[in-house]
């Protein structure tokens, strides 16, 4: 283990390196083109480049928080319990927090703009901001003390119990009222009604928010690698420093 | 309990066991009766020195009953559990070899009976202090309302509950993991509620279909909560 933090002096790899540097490739190409190259909206006017931010980053939450599903559920069926699946769960949580904060803060202001409030008590905004709270709730979890296993197990339970909880909340969110406008990309007759450009900027926007996403996550999971072998290595060298002290007496 | 020591504690005398226990606590602490009865009355008061209309307490008398259920939800689940962590009592049942799931449904029974009392005082409160009126169907709609609700809010409280026992900083944490979970019977309880009451106009026939939604909560975190509860409080 102490070679692990000895070799370790950074988080970053071949591979972050890239992904990082593609990831402000690309982000620079979705500022220039969503702030200058793409039209104004017909109806919305300039306030539609908040899309360019907004969509990408509900997306990437919504990612998040399905990939730490996926972890957590790894986590508790393999036999093995490899902590590697905890952390990771752990640090997409994280990282699906500010994303959500970000879609949410966005949201907003879009909705300042369109709808003239900040919020509306619709299905979808209502479901997000419990999806927020919710994880918010879950990375408190992952705070208690306890050790490293214990701190898995509880939050892939609570992980598992919170995908039991979202569908509940949307539904009778649902059933309370609806006011949203409906998907634009992702509607059921599977033609999108989008200037070429917008779209095209919209899907490089995801693409660069995922690999902001992707490069976090590594960067984060390896820092918490990092820490739960800082603190195994100070226990153990205040074991041995007791027992050094034993034996001089 | 009194069996025999070569025989396996059967999983209907272990939940009865925990919910005797549970109520016995109660029944000798008095601090449902005397403290949190009385706590949940006085929101029921404060609430009308908020509003400050009797047209707009009449109105959302539902949604104060079942706001004021959530608050002593909390306060209630974490007695329970601080009884048992105080005294090292569940890491006694654990170690005890019984089935974990059977503590998980004793637990929650005995909070749905203290749970369903509370609900009585504060519906009642709701009938004098807010003037509100049920029919004779409204009745049947409440009750209902109140059994399948009450089963969805003990499942979960006892959930979270044993998450947060003995952990540090629980009475923060519990109000943050629980309240987002229990929403969806804050919205179905209320409109239920509303149903029966009459609240703006509200016909006693709109309310069933939230009762379906009440229902399948708590079958959701009955079957959930005891997959869960043994490795939440397992450590």
């Amino acid at each position: 283990m102490s070679q692990v933090l000895q070799r370790t002096s950074a988080t970053g790899t071949r591979a972050t390196k890239v992904i990082g540097a593609l990831a402000i490739l690309v982000m620079v190409w979705v500022v220039v083109s969503g702030l200058i190259l793409t039209p104004q909206d017909v109806v919305q006017g300039e306030s539609v480049r908040i899309m360019y931010v907004h969509v990408p980053s509900a997306w990437i939450a919504y990612l998040a928080f399905i990939f730490t599903a996926v972890a957590s559920a790894s986590w508790l069926i393999s036999k093995k319990h490899s902590m590697g699946f905890d952390r990771f769960a752990g640090a997409s949580a994280e990282v699906g927090v500010m994303f959500m904060a970000i879609t949410l803060i966005t949201g907003s202001l879009w909705g300042r703009l369109t709808w003239g409030e900040f919020w509306q008590w619709d299905p979808r905004l209502t479901t997000t901001a419990f999806l927020f709270v919710t994880y918010v709730g879950y990375l408190a979890v992952r705070r208690l003390e306890g050790s490293a296993e214990q701190r898995a197990r509880r939050s892939a339970v609570v992980a598992m119990l919170a995908v039991l909880e979202i569908p509940l909340v949307h539904f009778s969110v649902v059933l309370w009222r609806s006011l949203h406008q409906g998907a634009t990309v992702l509607n059921p007759n599977g033609d999108v009604k989008m200037d070429d450009l917008m779209l095209f900027t919209l899907f490089s926007g995801v693409v660069a928010f995922t690999l902001v996403f992707v490069w976090l996550v590594l960067h984060r999971q390896r820092t918490m690698l990092l820490v739960d072998i800082a603190n195994r290595q100070g226990l153990d060298a205040a074991i041995a420093a007791r027992k050094t002290e034993g034996s001089v007496r | 309990m009194k069996s025999d020591s070569s025989m396996p504690v059967s999983k209907g005398k272990v939940v009865t066991a925990v919910f005797l226990k549970d109520v016995q606590i109660e029944l000798r602490s008095r601090v449902v009766t005397n403290q949190v009865l009385p706590f949940a009355g006085l929101v029921m008061v404060m609430f009308a020195f908020a509003l400050d209309n009797d047209d707009v307490l009449q109105r959302v008398a539902g949604g104060l009953v079942w706001l004021a259920t959530l608050f002593s939800l909390l306060i209630i689940v974490q007695r329970s559990f601080a009884i048992d962590t105080a005294d090292g009592a569940l890491d006694s049942l654990r170690v005890a070899g019984i089935e974990l799931s059977a503590v998980f449904f004793g637990k929650a029974i005995a909070l749905a009976a203290k749970l369903v009392a509370l609900e009585m005082v504060l519906i009642f409160s709701a009938l004098v202090l807010y003037r509100v009126d049920v029919s004779a169907i409204g009745v049947v709609l409440l009750v209902t309302c109140v059994f399948c609700a009450t089963s969805g809010l003990a499942f979960v409280g006892t959930l979270y509950g044993g998450l947060t026992a003995g952990a540090k900083g629980r009475e923060t944490l519990l109000p943050l993991l629980l309240l987002p979970v229990v929403a969806p019977v804050l919205i179905a309880a209320t409109r239920a509620t509303e149903a029966a009451f009459g609240s703006g106009g509200a016909q006693t026939s709109e309310g069933w279909a939230w009762i379906g939604l009440l229902a399948v909560f708590a079958a959701v975190f009955g079957v959930g909560g005891s997959l869960a509860f043994g490795s939440l409080i397992d450590e």
